[in-house]
């Protein structure tokens, strides 16, 4: 139990790191081409979304396991 | 209008803190703490934790198993379902310890898990109805009311051998168990270990002969604690409940939005129409024509279905009063029964293009074809809507267990009830950090619908795709 909460750990800062090169990324692309945000959000969304989902895998496993 | 908004919320958080305090019972429901300072043993060997367990007595607990049955159990049950357990140490688990410490892990998962019955504040339940099949035995239609559910979801009778344990129905192993209705006691349990993970087994009273139940059936070959029993649940439960209601909700809604257009044709659409039309249309510009393209008109009813279902079942979870609360979509059955729609729709539409890409892929050397091309790509088709079906399970139900946890802090910090400035303390930590998930939830509750519409687009997208050669 407690070696799956270190898992769950993992899972978050792995996600943490990874939502937050999306949105320093989106916020250059945003700054270079303004008139691109409406694109760039709904990647951004996605992106976070996909990433988020297996971080989210990852601590649901290391509930279960 | 603004300034009511935060009203809102409060008079919203008022009302859920009244149901988890109407729940404050379940706190002392389940203790199953007493595993530390066991040696458990491998194996299926139940102990028997009557003799030497409960530092705090029940006291009170007219129920309360003792250590005397032994022979009753015996006698009564062990030739038939106790072979297994039928030694001397055959005890009844205990019951409820009132005195044990509030316990925010099993609050909420017994928050997020279905139900028989639903339970709504304090002793008051809305009843469904249980609809049960054994074999050997045939259907049971009854309401949960004829268990005569009181406080903790605990039925008083027993109904042809079917008992309510906290909500759920289970049912008494022994066949030689009178049919009809029989008077039980509060039900006991006990935590077993086998092969590493904790079992809990519920037992029964009636007529001094202790009887032990059976969870209903589940079909996850053991994966998550289930397997199959004696009987089969059919029952309209919470989650089956919440479903109807929202299919009936977005049924009526739709119904209503489809007649305006033909008694308003050629005019503005206005209110509900209004509000549909901009869902409507973000589906279709939005996630349809950009990922499907040609021919996006045939998935449009699907997308739209599953979007709306999502989405409404997300809200519905985000109600902290009765008819909501259900974590509906955060259940793996039912995120599954979507992805496995979003597969089969994915895979019976493909054209020749997509077989050909999955199965040998042209330009590559047909050694690296047979050895990794295409098991990974058929590895990916059923990865595709695995990861759908966690990643909707895994967001709705981490959103229901943290703010339960948040709710929870007021117990925590305040003893259940004992201590007053640690109760106005938790309030205080709760509160905003309640406001704030349930502020995030309810952009998941739209992000995650948008999600799993926009991806079972995209794969709908892969499928039908033709050559651009």
């Amino acid at each position: 139990m407690e070696l799956a909460t270190i898992g769950a750990g993992l899972a978050a800062i792995g996600a943490g790191l990874g939502i937050g090169l999306i949105g320093s990324k989106a916020v250059e692309g945003i700054a270079r081409q303004p008139e691109a945000t409406g694109d760039i959000r709904g990647i951004v969304i996605l992106t976070a979304a996909l990433i988020e989902g297996a971080a989210l895998i990852c601590m649901v496993l290391s509930f279960f396991v | 209008m603004n300034i009511l908004r935060p009203y809102c919320f409060l008079l919203i958080f008022t009302a859920f803190a009244l149901v988890v305090q109407g729940q404050d019972g379940h706190n002392h429901r389940d203790d199953h703490n007493h595993k530390d300072g066991h040696a458990h043993q491998k194996g299926s060997e139940h102990h028997d934790h009557n003799d030497h367990n409960h530092a705090a007595p029940v006291q009170g607990s007219p129920d309360h198993a003792q250590p005397g049955q032994h022979s009753a159990v015996t006698q009564g049950a062990s030739a038939v379902g106790h072979a297994d357990a039928a030694g001397a140490h055959e005890g009844c688990g205990h019951t409820d310890d009132p005195n044990a410490p509030f316990n925010a892990g099993e609050l909420a998962l017994h928050h997020i898990s279905d139900a028989n019955a639903i339970h709504i504040v304090g002793d008051w339940y809305f009843h469904l109805p249980v609809i049960l099949y054994a074999p050997g035995h045939g259907w049971k239609w009854a309401s949960t009311r004829s268990f005569k559910t009181h406080h903790h979801g605990n039925g008083t009778v027993a109904q042809d051998g079917y008992v309510l344990v906290h909500g759920n129905v289970m049912r008494v192993q022994d066949p030689a168990f009178p049919k009809g209705e029989v008077p039980v006691s509060e039900p006991s349990h006990e935590t077993t270990t086998v092969n590493g993970k904790e079992k809990i087994t519920y037992y029964v009273k009636a007529n001094d002969i202790c009887y032990k139940l059976d969870p209903k059936t589940t079909l996850d070959g053991g994966l998550m604690g289930g397997g199959i029993t004696s009987f089969y649940d059919f029952s309209i439960t919470r989650n089956v409940f919440t479903m109807l209601l929202v299919c009936g909700l977005l049924f009526w809604m739709f119904r209503a939005v489809a007649k305006a257009y033909t008694t308003r044709d050629g005019q503005a659409p206005r209110g509900l129409q209004n509000a549909m039309e901009t869902f409507v249309t973000f589906i279709r510009d939005e996630v349809a024509i950009p990922n499907i393209g040609h021919g996006y008109e045939r998935f449009m009813p699907y997308l739209l279905s599953v979007f709306f279902f999502i989405l409404g079942l997300n809200l519905f979870g985000q109600l902290p009063i009765f008819p909501g609360s259900a974590n509906v979509t955060g259940n793996i059955s039912i995120t599954m029964v979507l992805a496995v729609i979003t597969f089969l729709i994915t895979n019976l539409s493909g054209n020749k293009h997509y077989w050909e890409h999955t199965l040998w892929m042209p330009g590559v050397p047909a050694l690296l074809k047979i050895l990794i091309l295409t098991p990974v790509e058929v590895l990916g088709l059923f990865l595709k809507p695995f990861t759908l079906m966690l990643r909707l399970f895994a967001n709705i139900t981490a959103g229901h267990i943290v703010i339960v946890s948040f709710v929870s802090l007021i117990f925590i910090f305040g003893k259940a009830g004992e201590s007053l400035g640690g109760t106005a303390v938790g309030l205080a930590a709760s509160i905003p950090l309640t406001l704030f998930i349930m502020a995030i939830e309810l952009l998941v509750a739209f992000l995650q619908a948008y999600i799993f519409t926009m991806l079972s687009a995209v794969y709908f997208g892969m499928a039908t795709e033709e050559a651009h050669h």
